[in-house]
């Protein structure tokens, strides 16, 4: 898929609590093909302290306004730049990167999501129910007041909610959902993206019902290309690059489970 | 129309600017982004004996204007590069180099010896400056000793234009380029990253699994500015300018300090495109100061 660098135009910058906020980018070329899962690199401008760029998952694109959007976690400078930045700003984006979700020809679906690990997964189900297919969702977070979008979620699929202190939803983690309990477990797929012991519970779950996993991993990048190997993760196959070789992966093919992302970084 | 064309030993190059090793891959990464046509060379990622995982997970930390790096010579050895990347990159319209990296300096010739036969590799540049392996590397370009080992070794299997990279790891970077030379280097680049390292003050740990790592980008320019002046002082032959270059003035910079070419790193990730607006910036330099060919540039500094 070919990759482009353009400079997108600031639509909007929506917080959505004390630490998220996603932005509204419109392209200035009509969007390039992208699978669900792909991510952009963004430039931060004028920051001092910001090096590199940071990559981000495309949360969900419109191609009636041909705008994609970024939902972003602030963790650190990088991002901490991009939640002040201004309507009609224009950011620089190479997109669309890396391999995304292999949406597979069957229809049992299950997307599961813990706190910023929704940022690939609303571009998924938006792009599931384009082709028909109604996903069962289930997000988590710590509390109700943590569990972000989950009405743009609704309108893909059907939800389940969870938290950990059981304000929305069923009490618990995401994998603690009852449905996981129960002796008939329909879904031949899952899709994933959150913290690492989600991920890894996701995975024991695909194993016990011997269904497939495909999880979104995050890691720290340079290029986003796959020239500096830098964001490896390690995998049966040795060391592999999250930019090109992900940031999608089955879980069976990951190996001394994927560490959590420098939080000094981002 | 000004005449960029430079003369590197035997390399006919287009034009002074190259990319890094390690930091461009292959080429076909940047495909969608450089014409290859534009460039005066790439200098692919090194080559080893045989298959390195290289590092653990983490290996890159940002730093002010700049990054550390462990990536630790990942790459699929000399065997896989002969058979399945070469035919891949031996028609690039451009002037493909190998970086050439080892343990032992039997290691640096078995690949060195494999790489003289490729055809359409005209050149090799010896990595002894490499700051992220446990055994070789940089142990290799830390001293004049050493240094004259590996260059001495493999000059002799060697046939064509050989480049030595340089660690800026050294108290006097001009000894260990001159004894290089003395051994029949044909070309020095310099400089390679700089040791470094990034603590996580919060977890009270180092960021990259390997604790140190290797420094580029624009903060590590001065250094390798200085280095280049330094060891063009005392060489004979061309020396390429590697360090923090991210537009053509550092370009130019370079060259006035004694660098022929010109090799840009950790820029390329920022902007994929930066290799080719440098190309453009060197030509308008040269109209703007009226000067025919950049090579009259190289060491034109001005020292009262």
């Amino acid at each position: 898929m070919k990759k482009f660098v353009h400079d997108f135009i600031v639509i909007s910058n929506k917080r959505l609590n004390s630490n998220h906020f996603v932005l509204e980018l419109l392209s200035p070329e009509p969007l390039s093909t992208m699978e669900p899962g792909q991510f952009a690199e963004v430039l931060i401008n004028g920051s001092q302290d910001v090096f590199l760029r940071r990559p981000f998952s495309i949360h969900n694109a419109d191609r009636q306004k041909n705008t994609i959007s970024l939902f972003i976690k602030i963790v650190g400078k990088g991002t901490h730049a991009l939640s002040i930045v201004q309507k009609g700003e224009k950011l620089n984006l190479i997109y669309p990167l890396g391999k995304g979700f292999r949406l597979p020809a069957h229809e049992k679906i299950l997307v599961v999501g813990g706190g910023c690990g929704i940022a690939p997964l609303l571009f998924l189900v938006h792009t599931l129910h384009d082709r028909g297919v109604k996903s069962d969702i289930i997000l988590g977070a710590r509390s109700a007041g943590d569990l972000l979008i989950t009405q743009q979620f609704s309108r893909y699929g059907n939800m389940f909610l969870m938290t950990e202190d059981g304000s929305a939803g069923e009490k618990g983690l995401v994998t603690q959902h009852s449905m996981f309990s129960k002796g008939s477990f329909a879904y031949q797929t899952i899709f994933g993206c959150g913290p690492t012991p989600m991920l890894k519970a996701l995975d024991k779950i695909a194993t016990a019902f011997g269904i497939e996993c495909q999880v979104s991993l995050e890691n720290t990048m340079a290029c986003g290309i796959g020239a500096c190997l830098c964001c490896v993760v390690k995998t049966t196959t040795g060391n592999r690059c999250v930019c090109t070789e992900g940031p999608v992966f089955d879980t069976r093919e990951l190996d001394g489970w994927y560490q959590p992302i420098a939080k000094c970084y981002r | 129309m000004r005449n960029l064309n430079i003369k590197l030993h035997d390399l006919d190059l287009r034009n002074p600017v190259m990319t890094a090793s390690g930091t461009f891959g292959y080429g076909w990464e940047y495909e969608d982004f450089v014409d290859m046509n534009r460039l005066g060379g790439i200098i692919v990622k090194a080559t080893t004996g045989s298959h390195r995982e290289g590092n653990p997970y983490p290996r890159m930390a940002e730093t002010a204007m700049g990054m550390l790096n462990a990536v630790g010579l990942q790459n699929k050895g000399i065997d896989y590069f002969v058979n399945e990347i070469y035919p891949k990159i031996k028609d690039y319209p451009t002037c493909v180099i190998a970086n050439v990296s080892g343990s032992t300096v039997e290691e640096y010739e078995a690949v060195a010896e494999k790489m003289n036969g490729l055809e359409n590799i005209p050149a090799i540049e010896l990595n002894i400056s490499c700051p992220n392996v446990k055994e070789g590397g940089m142990a290799f370009g830390t001293t004049c000793a050493s240094a004259q080992s590996v260059t001495r070794a493999v000059r002799k299997l060697y046939k064509k234009t050989l480049i030595v990279k340089l660690s800026p790891n050294v108290t006097n970077i001009a000894e260990i380029a001159q004894s290089v030379a003395d051994e029949g280097a044909d070309c020095l680049s310099l400089i390679n990253t700089m040791l470094g390292m990034a603590i996580d003050a919060e977890k009270r740990k180092p960021v990259l699994s390997t604790v140190t790592g290797g420094l580029s980008g624009p903060a590590i320019k001065p250094i390798a500015l200085r280095m280049v002046w330094q060891v063009h002082k005392v060489v004979k032959i061309p020396v390429i300018g590697i360090g923090g270059i991210r537009n053509a003035t550092d370009a130019i910079e370079f060259i006035l300090a004694g660098a022929s070419a010109i090799q840009v790193g950790t820029a390329n990730f920022i902007d994929p495109f930066v290799t080719m607006k440098i190309v453009d910036g060197i030509e308008e330099y040269l109209d703007r100061h009226n000067v025919a060919s950049v090579a009259e540039l190289i060491g034109a500094l001005r020292v009262e």
